[in-house]
């Protein structure tokens, strides 16, 4: 194989991974470190990468304190009961706080944000959402991080994290290949900010054959946040706090704008109201101070996520299905079955696609909806991600440790999905977070922290030698067979998914099982995992495409690991609707009111699990 | 809906290869044109369909659910800073959609931080980002903290 090495040296800040986070990251670090030498290394294009390539026809994350609409805290306590009540309310105030500065910022670069036509305020579709054109929105924001970067480098799938050898626990780059040229790249950097995504695909889809594509998620979401900095010792938190969405059949279309915008409801298949009859006997699980129809009425508090999935997915087993969004009434205006259609081309243009092939039109017909397989990620309604320091004016001790947004390791920074703990970022908290961890990464620079990294050629080259090792597994014994994808010797990067999902599906909670599991469950599929990471010594890679989809896998099979521990380790039901732990069906409060912080050891694979403590934003003196 | 390639108006230009997010539009090698080379790793994002000039790229629905007989097209006009959709059923009904896509001529209303009045130390070891406080709320307001918000953060379970 005579791939090059090509190596870049002195870099400031490496961005790994250019979605929203990333961009941001970029974009903001050069403001604070105008000489610095800022890189991006992004696995696909950066003009179309990321959980947004596709476009988004709200920005979900907007306080609006300009026209007194919300204050940060407000946001921070809708969060927190949105999750049952386990985020990082440090991280997410400070989010909250800065995130229309960037979304002001948008506007100004081209972004067009729907005004109301009577206030002149941007257009609310709900009371954190604004309305927005945003086909172009990643182009936009790709154009700023390459006006800030010195480089960016396209097709580099990031396969690890360096590591100094002058200093435990301090990271020095990264490294990985280019997915068209097939070379080593070495990124030697100070910091490392990783906006790297999420993970899609970890649970068995719905979907079968040609439609597995059609995740909600993108499938190109790869669980690299985790994959990365799982690898090189950064603790976790919330990874068992997996999210599984209420969406229209089949095509996943978002029901956002539908819910709140067009007011659309949904009814089983009798034409009923389903979700309060669940209530009564769901309160006895989660408790009154997290399910209270009668105060979520008077005050508009609303009920978390989780658990309207809980009565949707309970309706459906009880046999009165299927659930339908009530949409013949809105469609009924011309103006807001416009915004309808809009919304899906906007954002997920395949449920649009799956409309007109099936002469669907929601005025005629009110269409499906259904749950999804589970998503691990970190900035939609859910907050799985690295354990990050918090802001100093903020964050009590125990959530601090020098940098905003730093996590465990030393110079590694995250954004976006990366982040634990700060659910309903969305993509403008993950661009928000991103700034925010540019900004600390100069710091953390200028303070000297990142002085004297030494990385040996043997790191480097004890990469290279394992990054390859797919397709050297493939050249040397693809002819023990005469043709075909079956081999004694290896299983293919699309094999080994097929088995994460479907062990993933079956011991850890997927969709086919009810999202059931329980400690006995969890432990055949943590051995099983552990077989499958055998296996995957023995994966095969025909060319570098079948490579990418090679170290794809063991980033989700390492996050998936990760997930499986997490789930282990919190002996509570905290998210019906999310999924359950048949052995402990209730929200345990006086045990589990904690955030769940994991560390998995480099050197022998070893997971140790801690209960850090929930804080939460109290009135002063309380 | 995994994209395909018409043969007769793809000519190789490699465009849909250069930004599709999930590397799967490749060369033929035989044909010299684009295809899709793995439709289950395909989003239906219409990143590659957007940008082909030769309008080549198209959808058919996933074939585990999608009935034939339906078409979604896409103009996206850097241009004129808009997006057109046309949206047509199995049964023939069509829809046409229109949105713009940007407000500003590209390439021209973004910054360029390393050419702007450096930040001051006080604002390094302040919580501030670029701009603010300026633009958080587009008025005299400054940047939230706890204490404006008469809050402290406190360990234990509170609702």
């Amino acid at each position: 194989m005579a791939y090059n090495t090509i190596i870049e040296d002195g870099i400031d800040i490496l961005v790994v991974g250019a979605g929203l986070g990333g961009t941001g990251a970029a974009w903001e670090a050069r403001f604070w470190g105008q000489k610095k030498k800022i890189v991006i290394a992004e696995k696909a294009n950066i003009d179309r990468s990321g959980a947004v390539a596709q476009g988004l026809y709200a920005i979900n994350c907007y306080m609006g304190t300009r026209w007194g609409e919300n204050n940060p805290e407000d946001h921070v306590r809708y969060a927190r009961i949105d999750l049952m009540g386990l985020v990082r309310e440090d991280l997410l105030f400070d989010m909250a706080r800065h995130v229309d500065s960037t979304v002001h910022q948008f506007e100004e670069w081209g972004l067009p944000i729907m005004k109301d036509p009577k206030t002149g305020r941007y257009l609310r579709e709900g009371r954190w959402q604004i309305m927005i054109h945003g086909e172009s929105y990643k182009p936009i924001v790709a154009e700023a991080a390459k006006i800030s970067a010195d480089k960016v480098f396209n097709r580099i799938c990031v396969t690890h994290l360096l590591m100094d050898e002058s200093k435990p626990n301090r990271v020095a780059g990264a490294v990985g290949f280019n997915v068209r040229t097939g070379n080593y790249h070495v990124f030697k950097s100070k910091t490392v900010i990783c906006g790297a995504g999420g993970a899609s695909n970890i649970f068995k889809p719905r979907s079968t054959g040609e439609g597995a594509g059609r995740t909600w998620y993108a499938p190109w979401s790869s669980a690299s946040a985790y994959g990365l900095m799982i690898n090189c010792g950064a603790k976790m938190t919330q990874m068992e706090n997996r999210i599984v969405l209420a969406r229209f059949k089949d095509g996943y279309g978002p029901v956002g704008a539908y819910f709140l915008h067009l007011k659309t409801y949904t009814q089983n298949g009798l034409g009923e109201e389903y979700e309060s009859r669940w209530f009564p006997e769901l309160q006895k699980m989660v408790g009154k101070e997290y399910l209270d129809p009668e105060v979520s009425h008077l005050t508009h508090r609303p009920i978390p996520t989780c658990l309207r999935n809980h009565a949707l997915i309970s309706e459906l087993a009880a046999g009165r299905g299927p659930i339908h969004m009530v949409t013949m009434q809105a469609f009924q205006d011309p103006h807001l079955e416009e915004v309808g259609w809009e919304n899906f081309l906007g954002m997920t243009v395949g449920q649009a696609v799956l409309w007109a092939a099936t002469d669907v039109n929601p005025k005629n017909e009110n269409p499906e909806l259904t749950t999804s397989e589970p998503y691990v990620m970190g900035s939609h309604a859910t907050c799985s991600g690295a354990w990050c320091s918090g802001p100093e004016d903020v964050s009590p001790p125990d959530y601090f440790w020098g940098y905003n947004r730093m996590t465990t390791v030393e110079g590694l920074f995250g954004a976006g999905d990366a982040v634990g703990g700060t659910p309903h970022a969305f993509s403008s908290g993950s661009f928000t977070e991103g700034r925010l961890a540019a900004k600390a990464a100069c710091k953390y620079i200028d303070d000297g922290k990142a002085e004297g990294i030494v990385v040996s050629g043997e790191q480097i080259e004890r990469r290279r030698k394992e990054i390859y090792k797919p397709l050297e597994h493939h050249t040397v014994y693809r002819n023990a067979v005469v043709a075909g994808s079956v081999n004694p010797h290896y299983i293919n990067p699309q094999q080994g998914l097929d088995r994460l999902q479907k062990l993933m599906d079956e011991y850890c909670g997927g969709y086919t099982v009810g999202y059931m599991t329980n400690e006995k469950l969890l432990n055949i599929c943590l051995k099983k995992l552990k077989i499958m990471e055998e296996d995957l010594e023995s994966l095969a890679a025909k060319d570098i495409h079948e490579l990418l989809r090679a170290w794809e896998l063991k980033h989700r099979h390492r996050a998936a690991e990760c997930v499986t521990q997490h789930t282990l380790f919190r002996k509570e039901t905290r998210w019906p609707g999310y999924y359950y732990r048949g052995d402990a069906m209730k929200v345990d409060d006086a045990n589990w009111h904690v955030l769940t912080v994991s560390r998995r050891d480099p050197q022998t694979g070893e997971y140790t699990m801690e209960k850090a403590p929930c804080y939460h934003l109290v009135s002063s003196g309380e | 809906m995994p994209t395909f390639v018409y043969m007769t108006r793809c000519d190789g230009c490699g465009h849909c290869v250069d930004i599709c997010p999930s590397d799967i539009m490749h060369i033929d090698p035989t044909y010299r044109r684009a295809y899709n080379i793995e439709p289950n790793m395909c989003w239906e994002c219409y990143s590659c369909v957007k940008a082909c000039p030769q309008h080549a790229i198209d959808v058919r629905g996933y074939a585990d659910f999608a009935p034939l007989g339906h078409s979604v097209r896409v103009d996206r006009d850097e241009r004129k800073g808009t997006i057109a959709w046309r949206i047509k059923f199995r049964d023939g009904t069509e829809k046409n959609f229109l949105s713009p896509i940007t407000t500003k001529p590209w390439g021209t209303a973004i910054p360029k931080l390393a050419d702007v009045p450096a930040p001051s130390n006080e604002m390094r070891a302040g919580q501030l980002l670029y701009n603010e406080p300026k633009y958080i709320r587009l008025d005299e307001g400054g940047l939230r903290t706890l204490k404006d918000a008469g809050l402290e953060l406190k360990k234990g379970v509170y609702y």
